[in-house]
């Protein structure tokens, strides 16, 4: 039997698809209405999966109490509320799509000390999900 | 055709039903210090409890009867959930009425453990497949066979 908790945090924050690789008439391709100079924003959500053994003490796989504030420093203040371009360094180098958004989640969240992070996924609109899950093996032979 | 060809795996299909039940519980264990005990479980230690609108999502996985083109009926898994959850869970206080839980802290994790086990031996054709417990919107426990075992 295995036991996963899934906890979903939100954040708001605007991002403009467009790299320097391309044209700009292949970032208008490529990324449409996208690319749009000034950018744009979306009401994330991001979905933590974490598991592990259950403690006997508590009850739980992890605390909340201990997982909130994890999310909270890595993810949900350096992002809420930002340009993701601009504001968090990653996304100088790559494209903030949310497929790399996703990515960049996991990593900060993979270092979570108390139970082992399973699975990402990040709610880009109400229809529109990425996730990446830790036996994608994504990470293997990443520098984190 | 004799038996609609495909065989084994590739005619397996998982199916999913839905129950809510509400209930209350608290988080103590009678281990710690009333001050370890405020520390760990924060507002959820209230001794007077509080309370939760649970959904539960069970899933079956199976290969569709040749007849009757059903993994299982439903019907009969719902009779299954009113039985073995809504009768122990629904409307009940968690800490001193469901004695499946007895000595554990009725969290979320725990609590779909119990239902798990519960469910199991119960699923007569298909395999339980997945557990998964809502206690709220933004939070939820999933359990299966573990062992990379879904499907």
């Amino acid at each position: 039997m295995k036991i996963s908790l899934t906890k979903r945090y939100r954040f708001a924050a605007s991002h403009r698809l467009y790299t320097p690789r391309l044209s700009e008439a292949e970032n208008k391709r490529v990324y449409g209405k996208c690319s749009n100079a000034y950018g744009h924003g979306h009401n994330y959500v991001v979905e933590v999966t974490v598991t592990g053994p259950v403690d006997p003490e508590t009850g739980m796989i992890a605390n909340l109490g201990e997982l909130d504030p994890f999310v909270q420093r890595e993810v949900i203040e350096p992002f809420d509320q930002k340009f993701l371009n601009e504001e968090v360094p990653e996304f100088r180098e790559q494209v903030a799509t949310t497929e790399n958004v996703c990515r960049e989640i996991f990593r900060r969240l993979k270092s979570f000390p108390l139970a082992e992070l399973e699975r990402v996924r990040v709610e880009e609109t109400s229809k529109n999900s990425f996730e990446i899950e830790a036996d994608m093996g994504a990470f293997d032979e990443v520098r984190v | 055709m004799e038996g609609a060809g495909l065989p084994g795996k590739d005619r397996m299909i998982r199916i999913t039903r839905k129950v809510e039940f509400s209930a209350a519980h608290f988080y103590h264990n009678p281990n710690f210090s009333a001050d370890e005990n405020r520390r760990v479980f924060g507002k959820c230690n209230n001794p007077h409890g509080h309370g939760h609108n649970y959904v539960l999502e069970v899933t079956i996985a199976g290969e569709p009867d040749p007849t009757t083109g059903m993994v299982l009926d439903l019907k009969e898994l719902k009779d299954i959930l009113q039985t073995e959850v809504m009768e122990r869970m629904d409307h009940r206080h968690l800490n001193y009425e469901v004695p499946e839980l007895a000595g554990q802290i009725p969290t979320c994790e725990n609590i779909a453990a119990v239902i798990w086990k519960l469910l199991e031996p119960k699923i007569k054709s298909g395999k339980l497949d997945r557990v998964r417990l809502y206690e709220s919107p933004e939070l939820f426990v999933d359990v299966n066979a573990g062992n990379g075992a879904r499907l």
